[in-house]
């Protein structure tokens, strides 16, 4: 992984994601270390996204890096008029990795094809944002004791949501795992990732209700389902309560079963399931911190 | 018998591009930068062909192609024969082959692409070859035959 950039979670092994997620074990453990004492690393944010700049961010302090960048692109040259090829030539001579998002599909590979140091992609448009990825590998491993021979319930807007895309893809690499796809039927999972899986011999589930079969999940993972996701405004106010998480939902769920989500949320978790234990999205969040930490010591080979 | 001579005179050295659907000539040529070459080059469109209805057909003097340039025509037009003719004899036939991966030539389908925006040199692998399927190595999205758009 040495100075190789992260752009696509297609980009790394299974060893790899197992390697990464042993690394952010041992942050978790001790997260203060001072590894990339005298490194700058740059956050390029073209679009704002406040979570996930601060987690790298956190993830850069604690490991007693520098930081350069800028939060969203009015504050930086490219309101000008900067293309993200100059962009990226200049700001790759000033530091030693850079972390970049941007609202167009595919500028992470383009930034890591001209960059002189490694990029690492925090979420390119609707295509990848695979530190998310690991860090949701690293959620289910960490609750669940495995990533193998996992019942994964993906819920909600499947058919747009780039977190449980590339989840599937992640999880996919893994042993025995059976999806579940609880979506309306206009958001449901696409059939190029049906037929990943039919390839795999992996087992899916389609379900238009969320209903007590959730009781065979390991994990529940949901996504939000947005309005202007639908031809028909009519049919996005007939499913939006469809698909919203209630804490009587889950009386009959295992007990080790978690609820993950990529967050952040807007309606589709009742605040009410916030205090109930399967509720996992807010340290899984925290999670993300000890994966990012993980991902940048040894991209830039410190460990 | 003088309607059955060919429409389109003969050549001594070089290739003779044929079964090109008429639709496709003009892509044929652009994809190959045929015009801005400055040998001899005969062009014949709609022509009649049992097979594509309508066909075209390119006579190149004095040019030969390698075969992973002359594949990049596959994708506009997979039926393309080609016949390598010296002194007036064809001394060699080949079909096209859409290669396994392509640079430059489409346009990515996705408006959202990076490669839309800025200056960049597409590239694709190659999913599915009959049907062709292409994906973006940028941004990862499939760009199909129905929407295919041919660069230049
Ligand atoms: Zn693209």
């Amino acid at each position: 992984m040495k100075n190789r950039s992260l752009v696509s979670i297609n980009d790394y092994s299974k060893d790899e994601y197992l390697k990464i997620l042993d690394l952010a074990e041992e942050f978790e453990k001790k997260p203060v270390r001072e590894l990339l004492a005298g490194k700058i690393v740059a956050t390029l944010f073209f679009e704002p996204s406040t979570r996930t700049r601060i987690s790298f961010e956190s993830a850069v302090n604690r490991l007693g890096g520098r930081i350069v960048g800028f939060s969203d692109s009015n504050s930086s040259s490219v309101t000008k008029g900067e293309t993200l090829y100059d962009t990226i030539k200049i700001v790759s001579n000033y530091c030693d990795l850079i972390v970049m998002r941007h609202p167009l599909e595919g500028s992470a590979r383009f930034a890591s094809e001209i960059s002189q140091v490694p990029i690492i992609n925090a979420g390119d448009g609707a295509n990848q944002h695979p530190t998310q990825t690991l860090l949701d590998l690293y959620s289910i491993r960490k609750t669940q004791g495995r990533l193998d021979n996992i019942n994964i319930f993906m819920v909600g807007d499947l058919k747009y949501g780039r977190t449980v895309h590339s989840l599937l893809m992640a999880m996919s690499k893994f042993n025995k795992i059976t999806f579940n796809f609880i979506s309306p039927e206009e958001l449901k999972m696409p059939e190029e990732y049906k037929i990943v899986l039919d390839n795999l011999g992996l087992k899916y589930y389609e379900h238009k209700d969320f209903t007590d079969i959730v009781s065979e999940a390991d994990i529940i993972y949901m996504t939000r389902v947005q309005k202007e996701r639908f031809s028909d405004p009519i049919e996005y106010e007939k499913t939006k309560n469809a698909y919203i998480l209630k804490d009587h939902m889950l009386v009959n769920t295992k007990p080790g079963m978690k609820v993950l989500h990529p967050l952040p949320r807007v309606n589709e978790i009742d605040p009410c399931v916030d205090e109930n234990p399967k509720a996992y999205y807010f340290t899984q969040a925290l999670n993300g911190v000890y994966v990012r930490q993980a991902i940048i010591s040894s991209i830039l080979g410190l460990i | 018998m003088k309607d059955k001579i060919l429409v389109v005179s003969a050549i001594k050295d070089g290739t003779v591009i044929d079964h090109i659907s008429a639709k496709s000539l003009f892509k044929v040529i652009s994809i190959l930068g045929l015009d801005k070459i400055d040998k001899t080059i005969t062009f014949g469109t709609n022509l009649e062909s049992k097979k594509l209805g309508r066909k075209a057909i390119i006579k190149l003097s004095d040019i030969f192609f390698k075969d992973k340039d002359i594949n990049k025509i596959a994708l506009v037009a997979p039926d393309a024969k080609l016949n390598i003719i010296k002194n007036y004899e064809v001394v060699e036939k080949k079909v096209v082959e859409v290669p396994d991966e392509i640079t430059g030539i489409v346009k990515c389908m996705n408006p959202k692409c990076i490669t839309n925006s800025e200056k960049i040199v597409t590239k694709f692998d190659v999913l599915s070859k009959k049907d062709v399927k292409l994906k973006c190595r940028y941004c990862e999205k499939i760009t199909d035959q129905e929407h295919m758009e041919i660069l230049r």
